[in-house]
Order: structure tokens, then C-alpha cells, then sequence
């Protein structure tokens, strides 16, 4: 094969893979700033908070750290919602949800980061997969378990997610609620519960991120940063409350970023994806499968 | 057999009653208000990791100082803030320490971006100052009552990656290409620049030359770049979560390089060493210290022996090889310059600290006139025969050797790195 072909291929399927991260980082994000309209800000930090949980718990246990983060899920969804009660009642309930409400998650981020360093110390932490060290190779193609198994997770848990919020009751009470919640008021339904569940949700798919997280990669209290931008650009790209936008956006990011490493050098990687988001916006506001207002 | 005669037992009286009193004061216990030494630290944000080890090696050098009966005869006690890793913080604390603490000595916390936010409060109150891991951070300021604890000595460009590119040169068939991959950061753009031009003096062909930023995730297209470079060999800079991504990505694509490393800031922390396990061996490593006999000076193994379980009970690095001998070697030095010079003046002590040699548990150092180490000890290490990911490998001598520079030579290079494969 032809290298820069190779190159050129070997950049879209890493990047795909490294989407696959992305989107695992930034479904959650797509719930609760997407649908319910509450910019969590330290969605990253609980996804290493998950992270840092699973490293533990795979040094203790063993168990495979994907695994280790689906038994976390209940945990976080309970932690999410328990933060969703305090947001509500501080803050939503009186209107002052916007910058308040923004301070409030920075604040949570921080106290998230400085009870790590408190706990378990400052350093890298990791989880080995036993497949972590494999490499699947296809002609040229390489496909590294490290990459490929958390990403097939992350679409999976996606899947199940926009199958439920789309077959299920209570998921298009969700899907409403970014809406219109006063209809949902005349349904029966208490969209502060409905909010509950949903904002819970989205912190059980930050615990997933964390196992895909940790896998990847070693992870210390402040890896999330550098989530940040990405993962919000990321939902605004593929349009808010679009669970398949956040997707293919988070693909694209990936590969944008990948094939810009492999051909120009990967300082020009951010710029060349957020340049992406800035086209995207001028085209189409709403994201690429945002619905216009 | 020789006797004593009675006026021999006279004078050996006499020398006996003169040195018990002195070292019975040594060891009184230090009196008066205490000697304070004032600084930020990185004990929380990004730098954390290794701030934190910098401060438990200063805790046991002041409890070593007190034992040995103070400084000037005064207990020595450490006033400390933590900066959270952020260079914004700094002049702020350094402000409060030396205004509203009135601490009598300063030094620096935990790496370049801290040192030099910190330079313009220490220059403006006229302060002797030594810092730690800075490179290249008083090269602006050229003030002259600065000291840097970090091995790299002022001219960077034309020896930090001297030892590297040497042992390059030396190998059998010489190399003809180099590729180079650095993190876009002050240090990794200084070392770079010094690869870059030992290469083209050496006569190698830059096959690669790219930095990546610190966002990156992942590493896969950098090494296949590099791979389609085709170089002989590979200079690196990175810091650790990079590092890790790097040596990963390297794994999975099966590299094959003659030499590849650098100062790949990483592997010196324990728990990187333990996650990369037999990735590292043939890792050509830029070091400060590894347990190898060429560098057992003085003192280093009683400091590494008592940081270890301190460093268990506080969740932090576990080995403590990088830098604690350095954060120690901090304090011995103004320890030492204070003790000659009998007093806390800051123009005698910065005249002290140019003028004479310190002997340290890294061994004796001297400065230059602009505070740098004025011999540079850049270590170029290697990884050898790591098996599986245990600690116990790593506190042996043989499995980090040291390849250059000669005179702390413990070891031959070994080629190809192929990232464990």
C-alpha cells in the first residue's frame, strides 16, 4: 500500500477510536447541557472522578476496569441526582440558574479535584485491561484494544441510552423536558424529578467515560481539563439534546484531529477541529443536528 | 608496639576535653527564634506530583538541620503555600512571605513556570535565591543572587542533549537521520532546540521535527508519522501523561529505532515505571538521579531510605529517585552557604554561593555566574532488563544504568528500542 495512504487511512481509524472516547465524554454532557439546560461544567471531573475509582478498585479487584465503571453506574446516577436536588433547590427554583449555577459546578469541579489530591494523592493512576496490550492488525490498519474496546463500549452504552430515552416513557418525558416543561405539568408529570433522573443519567455515563478514560490512558485528578473544551464543543457541534449529533461530531472531532497530526503535525490538531465547530456554527447555528429555534 | 607517653595522654586529655564540649553543643537542642525559609509550592494543580515529594525532603532536611542542633544555633522552620500550580499565584506569596511573614530566607517551588513569576519580588527585596528544576529561568534576569538546583547548567543548547547525540555517534553503523517530537512547553522547546543543533553539527539528517501541543489524547499519529520518517533514531521530549500515550502508541505500532528517548519526563515517577514495565526497556531516559553505584555520594541513601515511608503514608511517589535528592540538595546548599558565612546577610551569602563548592547527597556542585550548575550533568539513563511490573526491579542497581556522561558511566547501550516487543 501506497504509505501516505496507509497514513492517511491509519489517521481516519484512529481517529475514529479516539471519537469513540469523545463521545463517551461528551453523551453525558448531552443530557444535561443538551436537554436539561444545566451547563455542568465538572461533567469531565466526574468522569475522573470514575476514573481514579476504577484505578482503585482494579488494583484492589482485578476486575476488567470497563466492568468496573458499569458497576459504578448506580452509584453516580444516585450522586447525580443528589447534585441535581441541591442545584434545583439553590439555584433553578429561584432563576438564578445561569451564571450562579455556573459558578456552582466550577465549585464542584474544584472541591472533586482537591478531594483526589486529599485521597489518593496527586500522582498518575491507571488500570490495565488485560487486552490493553493488543493490537488487532488488518493489512495496514491498526486497531489497538486500548482504543477499540472502550469506544465500543461508549457507542453501545450510547445506543442503549437513545433507545431508551426514545422507546421508553419516561425517556420521552426527558426528551420533552428540554421542550417544554410546563406540557409535561399538564401529562402529571413532575419535571423536577423527570430532571432528577435525567441529570443522574448523565453522571452515570461520566462514570462509563471514566472506565474508557483509564483505560486510554493514566489519569491524575486534573486529566479532565483538557476535557473541557472538547466535550462541549463536541454537543454544541452536533446541536443540543441530539444524542446522534454528539456522536458524529465526536467522530469527526477525532479524525479531524488525527489526520491533521499524522500529515501537518499535531500542533495544528485543536486548530484545525475547533476551526471545524467555528464553520459548522456559521452554517448552521443549531449544530449539525440541532433542530433551529 | 609504639606506648603512650605521659605527655602524650596529656594531649590526648586536652583534645578530648576540648572536643566533647563542642560536640555536645552541636547536638544541644537549637534555641532562639527560628531561622524561617519561605516559598511557594505546588501542592495541588498539575505540578503537584512533584511538589509534594519537594516538601517531604525539605521536612527531613529541617528535621535533620534540628537535630543537629539548628542553624546559627536557631531551629530552622518552613513557611510554605501551596500555589496550585499556577505561575499567577506566585508573586502574590511571595509578596506575603517576605512583607507580612518577614521570613529570612527564600527559595523557589517546583519548576520553571513557578521560579519565574517569582524572580521580580525576590530581585526587588534584594534576596538570595535558589530554585529548583528551573531551566534557563534566570537567563533574562542575569540577577546575580540566583542559584538553580537542576542539572541542565546555562548552556543548554549546546550540552543538554550532548550525551544523547554522543552516544548516537558512537554506535556501529553510525546513524544517518533523527527524528525529533516535542511537547510545545519552555523546557521542551530549550531541549529540542539543543537536539536539533548537536544533530546538524553530528552531520544527521532531521527527518522529523514537530511539537505537539499539551491537549493532545492521543499519540498513535505522532509515532506513525514518525515511523513514516524512517529516522535512525528519535529524540522525545514530553511530560508524563504524554509519556505514557507515547510509549503506548510506540508499543501498539511496533517501532524498531536504534535509540529513542530523551527527556521523557514520566518514567521518573513510580507509578509510571510500574504501568510501562517492560515498554521501557532500551528507553534512553534524561535523568537527575538513578540508584546506580556511580552516583551513591554521601547521605543519598539515609534521604531515600527515610522519604520512602513518609512518601507510603502520603500517597506520593513512591521511589522518590527524581526529585527529592534535588529538593534536599536545595536546602543543603543554602544550609552550607549560612553556616560559612555566619550570618542571614543576602549579599554574603550570594558571594558565598558563587565562590565555593557545596557538597550534597547528588554530590559536589559549584555555580556559574549566571547561578547555573557550573559543570551540567545531564544523565542519559537506560532501562534494562524490566521484567513484568513489579517495584522491587526498580531499586536495584543494572536496571536503570547510566550511559553519559563517562565519569558517572554504569552501563553499555543496548539497541534497538522496540518498546517492549
Amino acid at each position: 500500500m501506497d504509505p501516505d495512504l496507509a497514513l492517511l487511512l491509519n489517521g481516519i481509524v484512529s481517529g475514529l477510536l479516539l471519537g469513540g472516547l469523545y463521545a463517551a465524554a461528551a453523551a453525558g454532557l448531552s443530557v444535561s447541557f443538551g436537554m436539561l439546560d444545566v451547563v455542568n461544567i465538572a461533567h469531565p471531573a466526574f468522569m475522573v472522578l470514575a476514573s481514579l475509582l476504577v484505578a482503585l478498585l482494579w488494583a484492589a479487584t482485578g476486575l476488567d476496569p470497563l466492568l468496573l465503571s458499569l458497576l459504578l453506574t448506580p452509584a453516580f446516577w444516585a450522586l447525580g441526582a443528589a447534585i441535581y436536588v441541591v442545584y434545583h433547590h439553590f439555584f433553578e427554583r429561584r432563576g438564578d440558574e445561569a451564571i450562579q449555577g455556573l459558578a456552582f459546578f466550577f465549585g464542584i469541579m474544584f472541591i472533586i479535584e482537591v478531594a483526589l489530591v486529599m485521597t489518593v494523592g496527586p500522582d498518575q493512576h491507571f488500570a490495565d485491561a488485560s487486552y490493553a496490550n493488543i493490537t488487532w492488525r488488518l493489512g495496514e490498519i491498526d486497531l489497538p484494544l486500548r482504543m477499540l474496546v472502550p469506544a465500543a463500549l461508549a457507542f453501545a452504552a450510547i445506543g442503549a441510552l437513545a433507545l431508551f430515552l426514545r422507546r421508553t416513557f419516561t425517556g420521552r418525558a426527558i426528551a420533552a423536558v428540554a421542550q417544554d416543561r410546563d406540557a409535561l405539568r399538564l401529562l402529571a408529570i413532575d419535571p423536577v424529578r423527570i430532571k432528577r433522573l435525567a441529570f443522574g443519567i448523565s453522571i452515570a455515563m461520566a462514570a462509563l467515560a471514566g472506565g474508557a478514560l483509564v483505560v486510554v490512558q493514566p489519569v491524575d485528578a486534573w486529566s479532565g481539563h483538557i476535557f473541557i473544551g472538547r466535550v462541549f464543543a463536541v454537543v454544541i457541534m452536533g446541536g443540543l439534546s441530539s444524542l446522534g449529533g454528539c456522536v458524529l461530531a465526536a467522530l469527526a472531532f477525532g479524525v479531524v484531529e488525527n489526520v491533521t497530526a499524522s500529515f501537518y503535525g499535531p500542533s495544528w490538531s485543536p486548530a484545525v477541529a475547533f476551526g471545524c465547530l467555528l464553520l459548522v456554527l456559521a452554517f448552521r447555528p443549531q449544530g449539525l443536528f440541532g433542530r433551529a429555534a | 608496639m609504639e606506648g603512650i607517653s605521659r605527655r602524650g595522654l596529656g594531649r590526648l586529655a586536652l583534645g578530648v576535653a576540648a572536643t566533647v564540649p563542642a560536640t555536645a553543643r552541636a547536638q544541644t537542642a537549637p534555641s532562639g527564634p527560628p531561622i524561617r525559609i519561605g516559598y511557594s509550592m505546588s501542592l495541588s494543580g498539575g505540578l503537584a506530583g512533584n511538589g509534594r515529594p519537594a516538601i517531604i525532603a525539605h521536612r527531613i532536611w529541617a528535621d535533620d538541620v534540628n537535630a543537629r542542633g539548628g542553624l546559627l544555633g536557631r531551629p530552622v522552620e518552613l513557611v510554605h503555600y501551596d500555589d496550585q500550580s499556577s505561575g499567577a499565584q506566585v508573586p502574590g506569596i511571595y509578596t506575603k512571605l517576605i512583607d507580612v511573614d518577614k521570613v529570612d530566607l527564600v527559595v523557589s517551588g517546583y519548576a520553571t513556570a513557578i521560579i519565574a513569576p517569582a524572580m521580580p519580588i525576590v530581585m526587588q527585596r534584594n534576596m538570595t535565591f535558589v530554585s529548583l528544576f528551573g531551566t534557563g529561568a534566570n537567563n533574562d534576569f542575569k540577577y546575580d543572587r540566583y542559584f538553580s538546583i537542576n542539572p541542565a547548567g546555562s548552556k543548554v543548547k549546546e550540552t543538554f542533549a550532548k550525551g544523547f547525540i554522543d552516544l548516537a555517534m558512537a554506535m556501529d553503523p553510525r546513524p544517518r537521520s533523527i527524528a525529533l517530537v516535542n511537547l510545545d512547553s519552555d523546557f521542551h522547546q530549550r531541549t529540542a532546540e539543543s537536539a536539533r543543533y548537536l544533530a546538524r553539527q553530528a552531520g544527521l539528517r532531521i527527518a522529523y521535527d514537530r511539537a505537539y501541543p499539551p491537549s493532545t489524547v492521543d499519540f498513535a499519529p505522532i509515532i506513525r508519522a514518525v515511523q513514516a520518517a524512517r529516522p535512525d533514531i528519535v529524540f522525545v521530549g514530553s511530560y508524563p501523561p504524554d509519556t505514557a500515550g507515547l510509549l503506548r502508541a510506540a508499543s501498539e505500532l511496533r517501532v524498531n529505532f536504534q535509540m529513542f528517548g530523551g527527556p521523557m519526563i514520566g518514567p521518573h515517577i513510580t507509578a509510571q515505571k510500574l504501568q510501562l514495565g517492560p515498554i521501557l526497556n532500551n528507553l534512553i531516559i534524561w535523568d537527575v538521579y538513578a540508584p546506580e553505584p556511580t552516583l551513591q555520594f554521601p547521605g543519598i541513601r539515609p534521604l531515600i531510605e527515610r522519604y520512602q515511608p513518609i512518601a507510603a503514608k502520603e500517597n506520593v511517589d513512591a521511589l522518590g529517585y527524581y526529585v527529592p535528592p534535588m529538593a534536599y540538595t536545595q536546602m543543603q546548599v543554602l544550609e552550607q552557604a549560612v553556616k560559612r558565612v555566619g550570618s542571614l546577610d543576602q549579599a554574603a551569602l550570594a558571594k558565598d554561593l558563587h565562590a565555593n563548592q557545596f557538597d550534597t547527597v547528588i554530590g559536589p556542585l559549584r555555580f556559574d555566574e549566571l547561578g547555573e550548575w557550573a559543570e551540567d550533568r545531564n544523565l542519559y539513563t537506560q532501562y534494562q532488563g524490566v521484567q513484568g511490573n513489579g517495584i522491587e526491579q526498580f531499586r536495584k542497581a543494572g536496571t536503570q544504568v547510566i550511559l553519559a556522561p563517562e565519569r558517572f558511566k554504569s552501563g553499555e547501550l543496548r539497541k534497538p528500542y522496540t518498546a517492549g516487543a
